[in-house]
């Protein structure tokens, strides 16, 4: 759809967009096209295509968004094909750009809480023209058509029509001037129920649906070889022989970019890129480059820049976030003071689709085809790239072979735009499998400090919590280094918070690496050291770690909550899901081989049972995973059982193997050799998801069963070796 | 050098160190065949080259002349799929669905050995990388596919 008509058709609508399609101005829109509003197609036969601006990055959004479109546009979901559609937007305020989607993108794990009302209005509305086309064809009231599955009825004249027949008509009818009534939950039909994902026989028969898939005519294949040294230059460049490949076509310098911070643009790592016919006559060329790096402002070393930090907790005074009660006075009086270091390192994202980017820059105009998680960052970014009016830029989101936060950066995006400018033809991009593991957007990693007291009675009276982490903020133009510690501790996360005397405290880990967010940002290790450490408090005060938990939850009651799902934490909820979890999987202690845990996190409040047993040489199996959630409406069940299932190997993955580590300036590691991700055979073995009913508002789902399925994993291992786990990886710790 | 793909004969005539991943994709458009990392590490890439998987990332075009290879956009029949690609779709498998065609061509190259593989065998033969975790779906949809393929 001509970007124009966005521009236009907002000014004319205003804040009404939020809700709908509710623009489909009739003087742009092609009559003929059937295009009912932003999201809804309805071709002359009947097929019905749903547009959504949320991407598809493997969290089933393609499914779960149009059920919303379909529950109150009334046709055969089975029946229906799903697109990506770019960005909607409208010039804000200040003339810069704003998305006017219900949801775009796909982050902080919102696309079903934001689209809830929208994406179910987008349906009502379309319904709502489709039915108004039809009482003008029969002349009869409006308030005698009804629809049902694609067809429209006058039931008193048994006249009826299909949606295809009505959709150019309807896509000229006038959209509704205010927020349409929705179905009561007790009428919808469709969300709630089980649904597979959209595009899974496109997928088995590996039809092009990702990035890396696309072609324009006339397009070349890029490769960079980027600086190995993090923030490190070319001094020199020999790229005769490179030049001489068959095929290549160009070799081009990559600047480092400037620092803007709307884009998320914070670091591209200098190089040097071949642009040729292929791409593997692209990666010839790149393997033919002579170039002599000279090293950036740091030649940090990990080991090194967390020893520094561990004595910033342990000697120090990091920033103090929360101060509850009387922290010192809950110590000098404790019964027992219980105290812990946990540690983890960096991750990669290491999607299994490496970064990449097809962009045209010519006359003027830019096209993008590119796997992002942030279309429209990644229209200002190419925007940006190119020096040209956001309105001139196309982007065409794909699928993502796998996000985790990766493509929340528009990296890829940025250096395609740049080389098809520079070399004048469209150009494909695509990172190898070593520059995305050594140039990523690492998740920070951390050093933890914790400290309980106990009462005579086992029961907590002090909690302090001492945080050191790379902050994923650290190259923020409008945030100062005082607030840093937002994107890596969230103070008011229990158990500390229903502690009388509570501390929490952050100090930087310092480092010049990339850093971005990964699945569950923050969360995914806070929560491992919060509740591993509070199953190290349970056994001090000799109590089983459910019990406990449950006794600290109390009765039910809202706990302010001040971040991403809050605005409350409800005790009782949590409670509930630690409950069924544990009654799924008939808890009765920890057994030979079983822990739990459970976090609340992006409104949505999550709990595992995990059951693991020892294989000879040292290593362990998870047999079970036991889950339970709350997450309010459940829109698509299938598809949170995919979800915890993929966050369960995740987390697994991660704390038996996965680490980067920097020496000398430089990232450790490059492939899945040195980067060792977890393969079938270390996976759950079976995992069972269970969903606590509930009529609340959707909350996020793609992120919160990941952090606390690591906290249930290393307390099952100490219920099997008597080991506690407080360093990840897991590695060889357990031979 | 000659190629058969999917039951249609290719020549090549370019640099015989292309990996055959880049003639399938670049070459013959059939872009369901993924790249992932390069080393035969992965499997994104596995095909079948005469009748048993391979990586076809590090497969040199020189020792790819002459076989027969079968990607993903070869394994069914017309309009009926294979039986891997029936249950993958039955236990709904794919999540992000970038490693799918590899662990399909991979699933279909145990049952060509193994009629009935049990947990133990999948996860031994089956070594490709899902970062998505859809690791027990595809213990699921193999046991599938065996009462699939029986009918």
């Amino acid at each position: 759809m001509d970007r124009r008509f966005f521009l236009k058709s907002a000014a004319a609508t205003g804040s009404l967009f939020i809700y709908a399609p509710l623009e489909a101005a009739t003087a742009v829109v092609p009559a003929a096209s059937g295009q009912i509003g932003l999201y809804v197609r309805i071709a002359p036969d009947n097929q019905v295509t749903i547009g959504t601006a949320t991407v598809e990055i493997g969290q089933g959004t393609n499914t779960s968004i149009p059920m919303l479109i379909v529950e109150e546009l009334d046709v055969d979901f089975a029946q229906i094909i799903v697109e990506n559609i770019a960005t909607p937007w409208k010039a804000g305020a200040n003339g810069r750009p704003e998305s006017i989607a219900f949801a775009d993108g796909a982050g902080g794990s919102t696309a079903v809480w934001d689209a809830y009302d929208g994406a179910r209005q987008a349906g009502a509305a379309a319904r709502h023209m489709l039915i108004a086309a039809a009482s003008k064809r029969w002349n009869v009231p409006v308030g005698e058509v009804t629809t049902d599955k694609g067809v429209v009825w006058h039931k008193a004249s048994k006249r009826k029509l299909t949606y295809g027949a009505l959709a150019e008509a309807a896509s000229v009818e006038a959209l509704p001037a205010e927020a349409l009534p929705l179905k009561p939950r007790a009428e919808q039909a469709l969300i709630g129920t089980p649904q597979k994902q959209k595009a899974a026989r496109a997928i088995v028969t590996g039809q092009p649906l990702f990035g890396i898939d696309q072609q324009m005519p006339g397009m070349l294949h890029a490769v960079i070889a980027r600086c190995p040294l993090i923030d490190g230059s070319v001094r020199s460049l020999d790229d005769r022989a490179a030049r001489a490949v068959p095929g290549v076509q160009a070799v081009v310098r990559m600047p480092r970019v400037p620092l803007t911070e709307s884009w998320g643009q914070r670091n591209l790592a200098e190089g040097v890129a071949v642009v040729a016919d292929t791409h593997w006559a692209a990666m010839k060329g790149r393997d033919a480059l002579k170039i002599v790096w000279d090293r950036g402002p740091a030649l940090e070393t990990s080991e090194d820049a967390y020893a520094a930090a561990w004595d910033v907790l342990a000697n120090g005074q990091p920033q103090r976030l929360r101060d509850t009660g009387n922290v010192d006075d809950a110590f000098a009086k404790a019964a027992k003071v219980i105290e812990a270091r946990y540690e983890v390192p960096m991750v990669a994202h290491a999607t299994m689709e490496p970064q990449n980017t097809l962009a045209s820059v010519a006359g003027g105009k830019v096209r993008v085809i590119t796997p992002t998680q942030q279309p429209f960052r990644a229209m200002m970014a190419a925007a940006e790239a190119a020096g040209v009016d956001p309105a001139n830029v196309e982007v065409v989101p794909v699928r993502s072979g796998g996000g985790f936060g990766r493509r929340l950066y528009n990296d890829p995006v940025t250096e395609a735009v740049f080389l098809s400018k520079a070399v004048g033809r469209p150009v494909k991009l695509l990172w190898t499998r070593e520059c995305d593991i050594a140039h990523d957007r690492y998740r920070p990693g951390g050093a933890h400090l914790l400290r309980a007291a106990i009462d005579s009675d086992g029961k907590l009276t002090g909690w302090l919590h001492r945080a050191a982490s790379q902050s994923r903020r650290y190259r923020s133009t409008t945030d100062g280094a005082d607030k840093f510690w937002t994107s890596e501790v969230f103070p008011d996360d229990h158990p500390g918070s229903l502690v009388p005397n509570n501390r929490v405290e952050w100090a930087p880990i310092v480092s010049l690496a990339p850093r971005g967010a990964l699945r569950g940002p923050g969360h995914n290790i806070n929560a491992w050291v919060m509740q591993a450490f509070l199953d190290e408090v349970a056994e001090a005060a000799g109590r089983d770690p459910l019990a406990y938990r449950l006794e600290l939850l109390g009765e039910a009651r809202d706990v302010p909550y001040n971040g991403h799902g809050g605005p409350v934490f409800n005790t009782g909820r949590m409670a509930a899901v630690l409950k069924l979890a544990a009654d799924k999987a008939g808890w009765a202690g920890p057994g030979k081989g079983r822990g739990i845990a459970g976090h609340f996190s992006f409104g949505t409040y999550a709990a595992h049972v995990c059951d693991i047993s020892m294989t000879e040489a040292g290593g362990f199996r998870v047999d079970q995973v036991t889950s339970a959630l709350d997450c309010g409406i459940a829109v698509n069940p299938n598809g949170i059982a995919m979800q915890n299932e993929g966050s369960i190997n995740e987390a697994l993955s991660i704390a038996i193997g996965q680490a980067i580590t920097i020496k000398d300036g430089e990232v450790q590691q490059r492939n899945f050799d040195t980067y060792p991700m977890m393969r079938i055979e270390r996976a759950a073995t079976s995992i069972a998801t269970h969903i606590v009913p509930s009529e609340a508002p959707p909350r996020g789902l793609g992120e919160p069963m990941l952090p606390p399925f690591t906290p249930a994993l290393t307390g099952a291992i100490h219920a099997a070796t008597g080991k506690r786990i407080r360093k990840l990886p897991i590695g060889d710790q357990l031979v | 050098m000659d190629v058969t793909v999917n039951g249609k004969k290719w020549s090549y005539s370019g640099d015989p160190e292309m990996p055959l991943l880049w003639f399938i994709r670049d070459e013959l458009d059939l872009v369901g065949t993924k790249f992932g990392c390069g080393i035969a590490s992965c499997g994104a890439c596995t095909v079948h080259l005469d009748g048993a998987a391979v990586r076809s990332c590090s497969v040199p075009m020189s020792a790819a002349a002459g076989s027969k290879i079968t990607t993903i956009e070869g394994l069914a029949k017309g309009a009926k799929l294979h039986p891997v690609q029936q249950a993958w779709i039955e236990e709904d498998v794919a999540q992000c669905g970038y490693c799918q065609a590899g662990q399909i061509m991979a699933a279909v190259d145990l049952l060509k050995i193994n009629s009935n593989p049990s947990d133990a065998d999948i996860d031994a033969a089956i070594t490709n990388l899902c970062r998505c975790g859809s690791y027990p779906r595809i213990r699921k949809a193999v046991h599938r596919a065996v009462a699939l393929a029986k009918g």
